[in-house]
């Protein structure tokens, strides 16, 4: 059983991880990594939401009609993606300023619908909740990743602080889409050259 | 869908009555956190909306390495040298009114909202809000003039639903930072602000003497929107203008 749940954990962090091997939620990772804040910030309300509704939605797998099992699933997840919207529109205004949709379109992050059509509908709440975490881990390092080489290449900073010298010439082009392309590009090779995760056409 | 008793749970009542129940739940949910955490929302809002008021008075919003003051900081130096008054269409000051006939006034066209910047017991910088539409959006910002009325100091905006990269950019500094110390009244006639499209001719957009700045390329209605807002807000308070710039 622990065995299993360590697996369930350390998966969707490297083997499965949902941006790099399942290539979800590429959109959020492109908008919200030009700083490390604001990416951690991301990272931090989707591990939340997905480990939140795999849970309630594990809790209610056996009472769920299957007619409108994806219309509850979208009710539990809108209602906790504002919640956490709510909240940083409170406590963190210019985070939630700059994060503008993408905190509200965790809604449409085919990670979490994937992780609850996959998985919370068929365990229960303990492994889900593993599983929520451990996806949204997935997707928080690789947006903590490519922030850090964005921010760093692009503005010379991290988490605002000045980190390379001033004569350092800033590369626009890392705050551009573009740049975030081209890291994540690069970080999708690298990583499944160490996994040999091919795909099978 | 293994191990489940489908038969049962399939009736129609009952998913009308699941529907409902999921329904009900996240309503109260929701509407519990708005309604508690809607007081420190309005004081973030209010917050920005004083650091955006400083910003177009070119005062400090930040410390020297780039990091945003504390909002205690802020709050400070609003309440110590920000002015909120009053004006009628006629440019005179109106006395006395509340935060709610104020605010009723405003909507109503009766009286304009404006910022004196107080240093030492003389108003040294002038500052209104201004607000119009962009491309997809009612875009917020604030216009500073100094002492004279005659030159901008500053403009900010920070409202609005234009789109990131594109109109969006007019956040960023390289667009309001065009603004700074240009003429828009010579003479006691005021000079129209031009917003061009595209690029400005370098003898125009270097010219102090009158406002005619970078447009955004692929924004040319968000350009068009700030110039037509701008242009009517400064219009709007000339009166009062004339009537402070003679002392």
């Amino acid at each position: 059983m622990a065995a299993k749940l360590q697996k369930v954990f350390t998966d969707p962090l490297s083997e499965n991880n949902p941006i790099t091997i399942q290539i979800l939620g590429i959109c959020s990772s492109l908008a919200v990594t030009t700083q490390l804040k604001t990416a951690l910030v991301m990272a931090a309300s989707l591990t939340i939401v997905t480990a939140g509704s795999n849970v309630v939605i594990s809790l209610l797998r056996n009472t769920i009609p299957a007619k409108i099992r994806m219309i509850v699933e979208m009710v539990v997840v809108s209602v906790l993606v504002i919640l956490a919207d709510q909240f940083l529109r409170a406590y963190m205004f210019d985070v939630s300023r700059q994060l503008s949709v993408f905190v509200g379109l965790i809604i449409t992050n085919c990670i979490v619908m994937g992780r609850l059509e996959a998985y919370a509908l068929q365990n229960p709440p303990l492994p889900s909740l593993i599983d929520g975490l451990a996806n949204g881990l997935g997707y928080s390092a690789v947006l903590v990743i490519v922030a850090v080489v964005r921010e760093l290449l692009g503005s010379g900073k991290l988490l605002g602080y000045a980190v390379l010298p001033a004569s350092y010439p800033a590369n626009g082009l890392m705050l551009l889409a573009p740049g975030a392309f081209i890291v994540l590009g690069l970080l999708i090779w690298a990583q499944r050259s160490v996994t040999k995760h091919f795909e099978t056409a | 869908m293994t191990g489940r008793s489908d038969a049962v749970k399939q009736g129609e009542t009952y998913i009308l009555m699941y529907a409902a129940g999921i329904c009900l739940v996240g309503s109260l949910l929701l509407a519990g956190a708005t309604a508690g955490l809607k007081s420190q929302q309005e004081k973030m809002v209010e917050l920005d909306r004083k650091t955006n008021v400083l910003k177009a008075f070119q005062e400090p919003i930040a410390d020297g390495a780039g990091r945003k003051l504390p909002g205690d900081r802020i709050e400070a130096r609003y309440a110590e040298h920000v002015r909120e008054v009053w004006v009628d269409p006629d440019g005179k000051v109106v006395e006395g009114l509340g935060a709610k006939e104020a605010a009723d006034g405003i909507a109503a066209g009766r009286v304009l909202s404006l910022f004196q910047w107080v240093e030492g017991g003389t108003v040294r910088k002038y500052a209104f809000p201004v607000s119009g539409k962009g491309l997809w959006s009612t875009i917020y910002g604030y216009l500073a003039l100094d002492e004279s009325a005659t030159t901008i100091v500053g403009v900010s905006f920070y409202k609005h639903g234009e789109t990131p990269g594109l109109g969006g950019e007019i956040e960023q500094a390289w667009f309001q930072d065009q603004f700074k110390g240009r003429r828009v009244v010579a003479d006691g006639r005021p000079i129209p602000v031009v917003v061009a499209k595209g690029k400005a001719s370098p003898e125009a957009s270097t010219d102090k003497a009158r406002v005619v700045v970078d447009g955004i390329s692929g924004a040319t209605l968000t350009g068009n929107g700030v110039m037509a807002f701008l242009n009517a807000g400064l219009k709007r308070y000339e009166a009062y203008f004339k009537t402070a710039r003679k002392g």
